[in-house]
């Protein structure tokens, strides 16, 4: 498969999934799933400008990234699929099975969430939704950058 | 004359904190800068500590890096507000220009900012 990082991070497209990731993966195309950005064509911009131009970027709303999931995997090229949130990650997984791995990249503070890690907070809900979405068969685990090793789920949630 | 200019520096883990007494080392206390940290805070949190930072307006923002959700946090709070500016690329010689100009208008201070930051990068061996 071409999809080589399925990546839940808050700050969406920025400099560690851009130049951290995408230069240790070699990832030439990034996808954002994001209902409300794929409406955006002023944020679409503001995402885009931090991606050199030999990576294509794209915008897809939840259901079409469902859709596209199988035609991202049979790419030739290598990319990276993004969502904001954990709900969103736990809704395309169900919707495109074919997804068997999950990287929580960046959840960061919010009220209601405690520190599990340093770049990782969750409400005890969102804890409980990244264990059912272990339980349903994805591999879950945390890790901000490709320089340091995965953190398995039973530390952080 | 109207009122001074203030500027927050919007950057990664300390390294506002860090820019920003650096500047008061030179320039002396009343820089007008205040520093603002994305430790811990998703673009929701970031965005509310912006925004109490900046204040009434109008004020510049400097961000440290390009693409990097520091950026991507200022852009979208000052989106439509004619009384904030994101430079972006933050260094030394940027806030000291700023430090010493605040009595300018806000598009001219921005301007005068990226000019100032862009030409202290420089190679100075051989």
């Amino acid at each position: 498969m071409s999809v080589v990082l399925f990546r839940i991070d808050d700050r969406l497209i920025h400099g560690q999934v851009v130049v951290g990731w995408g230069q240790a993966t070699q990832a030439v195309f990034i996808v954002l799933v994001d209902d409300e950005v794929r409406v955006s064509d002023w944020e679409q911009e503001l995402y885009r400008m931090g991606v050199p131009p030999s990576v294509d970027v794209e915008f897809a709303s939840l259901a079409e990234a469902i859709e596209k999931v199988p035609a991202w995997e049979a790419d030739a090229r290598k990319g990276i699929v993004l969502t904001g949130d954990i709900e969103t990650m736990a809704a395309l997984c169900a919707g495109a099975p074919s997804v068997r791995t999950v990287n929580v990249g960046g959840v960061h503070f919010r009220a209601g969430r405690t520190e599990r890690l340093r770049y990782v907070y969750l409400t005890d809900e969102e804890a409980a939704r990244l264990r059912r979405l272990a339980a349903s068969g994805v591999e879950v685990t945390a890790q901000d950058v490709p320089t340091v090793s995965p953190v398995p789920l039973d530390a952080f949630a | 004359m109207s009122e001074r200019l203030r500027g927050v520096v919007l950057a990664h883990a300390d390294l506002a904190t860090a820019l920003v007494e650096a500047a008061r080392a030179i320039a002396g206390d009343e820089t007008g800068l205040a520093p603002v940290s994305n430790a811990g805070c998703d673009r929701a949190g970031l965005a509310h500590r912006l925004e109490a930072a900046v204040r009434g307006g109008p004020a510049l923002v400097f961000t440290d890096l390009a693409g990097g959700s520091c950026t991507n946090v200022a852009a979208t709070v000052a989106r439509g507000r004619a009384d904030l500016r994101v430079v972006t690329g933050v260094n030394l010689a940027m806030l000291l220009e700023f430090a010493f100009h605040r009595d300018e208008a806000l598009d001219a201070a921005a301007e005068r900012a990226a000019a100032a930051g862009r030409a202290a990068v420089r190679e100075v061996s051989r």
